[in-house]
């Protein structure tokens, strides 16, 4: 079968199963948008900007655990994926960009949108490519694809010249490609395993960590297993969120910087921490030198560099969190460690942690827990980066694994609004809400527009605060309370949705908090809803930057913050 | 602590943009990297690698670890420990007069090293061996004025019979030895 570079890249997809590619196209991949419509069983849908094309296809394989796919032009196409590719990168999301790049011999000489993609990526994918032979095309997706899927997964960017997508050659599909420098460890080590399971025994306060990992190797019931054989508590950390069942008596929630205060005692006074399938950042760990003072650490990742990166382990474990906790349940005894539960528990009721002050005030985190009490159990929640992210975070406490899709590691603003559009890409028939911040919200509010022209039922919160929150409440504690450049003005939401064809809806007290959600929910398409929030409410509990878990704040006020200056009606241009 | 430095040697796959992964690495991780030497190996399509790093400064494991995510190298292994030859060369451009000529033949002479050129005004000498030898050439030359110097930094190998970095023909499974268990080895450490 004699194809041209196009179709190869085209048949390929169709190969791998993919379903849906998010892209925008141009002068150098127009010979692949010209082979498009020969694979109707592929979806393209044609994003606004090309970030929106890289988290939608980042979110769509969050939660569908499939490789995410979405094209870009060459230049500024490519260099607009960018931001997308680095969010997939540090939150270990599989995903291939497929790039078009200027005609070979034009290659090096600064052509008409010509950008060095590869080079650029580097330091942001798991491998790149730049194909200067059609030959080397199929074998090139087929690794590509397997790259991005297997062993700790990343992005990958193939880049193709125009003028290679359109020679013409031989077809040949390859069926088994080895890699000679790519064998992930999947087994764990027996002997690792077996003194894993030695420290769990002789452990009384021990606590499991749980991370993405054990969400992107699909080891829920492992996990679940493991916990209650062995009767330790469950802390997961932001991306980890809907790895145990939120409803669980042994989960605890979020550590870390904005984590629950009952977290960061019990890690700091745990004798065991079995680390699994996370890479203790720097938002986890707080001061790292004081860390889990009194712990031994069972770390369990499928990537040996993460192992004694920021912690060193006493027991290191590489491989895939399934087989290693598969193995390890086995391994471990039934115990009980009701007195170090109920330590936690005491803690945890002197540090309620979540608790929203009964005030007439519309806080942001009422509207959140309003949003999770009504929408059941089998929503989606996407949200954007900043104060309404953590509380979104703090009070999800959901049964669903990846039913929770953030930007971790790389912490984007404006990830929301796409990302909302790839789970909603995913699932179609679900229920999806976009929790946004006004900053987050305005920096991909441009993708309305495919949201609408698709039909997407997204609803849409905007955790309005008038104000880059997140950076406000550092200004407010940090830098005596100077606030510089975060005093964000904000369109007329309401006017906005209507614009885009949405149904713009607009709240300003609690009372209006629950209808104006069920209304949402009962309408069939797209709904905005701008939650008009007090300005200058604190995301608590927090660790300040610098500290160590020790020394969280829980909450340092429970009464009613005092009348913000936020929202003036002149702020909405008439 | 003792400064250790670490003699890692790796089996790359000869594409475009290796260098380039690896340097950036290095450079995003904060790698001090002493020297380089890249070559062909012995096997038709893999180069191969030596590059020394200061234990001291350098988390030598870390190294290893984010160098072996590049999906182009094949195989590494870290030979500090190992009962290995390193050898370096150098080539040192040095004044060179009818009158002091022969005072320099004696200095090179010493060192079994060679005089590959010669001109009215200078050498250029050729010495190869392990780094102290060449610095100590380079000590006793320097009175007479080096003009030029290039090094090309360590290349090294394991006695014996069998080879630095094994199954280099069909790379291994790589599998992670437990902490404590002897001197991590890159090869069976990754």
């Amino acid at each position: 079968m004699k194809l041209n570079g196009a179709q190869i890249i085209m048949e390929c997809l169709a190969r791998e199963g993919t379903e849906v590619i998010f892209g925008l196209p141009g002068g150098a991949n127009l010979p692949l948008y010209d082979a498009l419509p020969s694979y109707p069983q592929i979806k393209h849908v044609l994003v606004r900007h090309e970030q929106c094309a890289a988290h939608a296809a980042d979110a769509y394989a969050r939660v569908t655990g499939k490789v995410g796919v979405c094209f870009a032009t060459s230049g500024p196409g490519a260099t607009n994926l960018v931001t997308g590719i680095a969010n997939a990168w540090m939150d270990s999301v599989p995903m291939v960009a497929i790039t078009g790049q200027v005609v070979t011999w034009l290659i090096g000489c600064d052509g008409f949108q010509e950008a060095d993609i590869t080079g650029i990526t580097i330091p942001i994918t798991k491998h790149n490519y730049l194909v200067l032979d059609v030959d080397e095309l199929a074998y090139t997706v087929r690794e590509a694809f397997y790259l991005a899927g297997t062993g700790r997964p990343g992005p990958v960017l193939i880049d193709v010249p125009r003028d290679v997508m359109q020679q013409q050659t031989e077809f040949h599909y390859p069926e088994k490609i080895e890699p000679r420098g790519y064998r992930p460890t999947v087994q764990g080590h027996p002997t690792q395993v077996k003194k894993a399971a030695q420290l769990i025994a002789e452990s009384e306060r021990p606590v499991i960590l749980a991370g993405h990992g054990v969400i992107l190797s699909r080891a829920n019931d492992e996990l679940r297993a493991l916990a209650e054989k062995a009767h330790m508590p469950v802390i997961a950390t932001l991306l980890g969120l809907g790895c145990f069942p939120g409803s669980h008596p042994l989960f605890m929630g979020m550590p870390g910087m904005h984590g629950m205060y009952w977290n960061n005692i019990a890690i700091t006074e745990s004798d065991l921490l079995v680390a699994i399938g996370m890479r203790f950042d720097d938002r986890i760990t707080g001061r790292i030198k004081d860390f889990a003072p009194h712990a031994k650490i069972i770390h369990i990742d499928i990537d040996p560099a993460e192992i004694g990166k920021n912690i060193k382990p006493t027991v290191p474990i590489v491989g895939d969190v399934k087989n290693v906790l598969s193995a390890l349940v086995e391994q471990v005894e039934p115990a009980r460690h009701d007195a170090w539960l109920e330590r936690i528990a005491e803690v945890r009721r002197e540090h309620p942690s979540i608790l929203i002050p009964e005030n007439e005030c519309l806080l942001p985190q009422f509207v959140i827990k309003k949003i999770y009490e009504l929408s059941g159990p089998d929503a989606y929640y996407v949200t954007g980066v900043g104060q309404h992210q953590m509380w979104a975070a703090q009070f999800f406490w959901g049964d669903k694994p990846n039913s929770f899709v953030t930007s971790g590691g790389l912490g984007t603003m404006g990830f929301d609004v796409p990302a909302a559009m790839g789970v909603q890409f995913a699932y179609p028939k679900d229920l999806v809400w976009c929790i946004s911040g006004d900053g987050s919200f305005q920096m991909t509010l441009q993708d309305l527009t495919t949201i609408v022209e698709h039909e997407l039922p997204i609803k849409f919160a905007i955790i309005n605060n008038g104000f880059l929150g997140m950076v406000r409440q550092w200004q407010t504690l940090f830098y005596g309370n100077r606030l510089v450049s975060t005093r964000e003005f904000s369109p007329d939401y309401v006017k906005l949705a209507e614009g885009f064809g949405l149904v713009g809806l607009r709240v300003t007290d609690r009372a209006q908090v629950a209808p104006a959600i069920e209304k949402a929910m009962r309408h069939p398409g797209p709904v905005l809803i701008d939650f008009q929030v007090e300005g200058m409410e604190d995301c608590y509990p927090m660790v300040p930057p610098g500290a160590s878990l020790a020394e969280t704040i829980d909450q340092p006020k429970i009464e009613a913050p005092a009348s913000s200056p936020r929202r003036e009606k002149e702020k909405v241009r008439p | 602590m003792k400064t250790v430095k670490h003699t890692i040697v790796a089996l790359v796959e000869n594409k475009p943009g290796v260098l380039n992964r690896i340097a950036s690495k290095w450079r995003q991780r904060g790698f001090n990297i002493e020297s380089l030497a890249v070559g062909h190996s012995e096997v038709p399509g893999l180069s191969r690698m030596t590059f020394v790093v200061d234990g001291a400064t350098t988390d030598v494991e870390q190294v290893t670890k984010q160098l072996y995510k590049i999906i182009e190298i094949v195989k590494m292994n870290d030979l500090t420990d190992e009962d290995m030859v390193a050898r370096e060369l150098a080539l040192i451009k040095v004044n060179a007069t009818p009158a002091n000529r022969g005072a320099v033949i004696e200095v090179v002479d010493i060192f079994r090293a060679d005089i590959i050129d010669v001109s009215p005004e200078s050498v250029i000498v050729q010495v190869t061996g392990a780094e102290d030898k060449v610095d100590a050439i380079l000590e006793m030359l320097r009175p007479y004025g080096i003009r030029e110097l290039v090094r090309t930094g360590r290349v090294a190998m394991t006695r014996g019979a069998a080879a630095s970095i094994e199954g280099a023909e069909g790379a291994k499974p790589i599998r992670f030895r437990p902490a404590g268990e002897g001197k991590a080895r890159v090869g069976s450490l990754l």
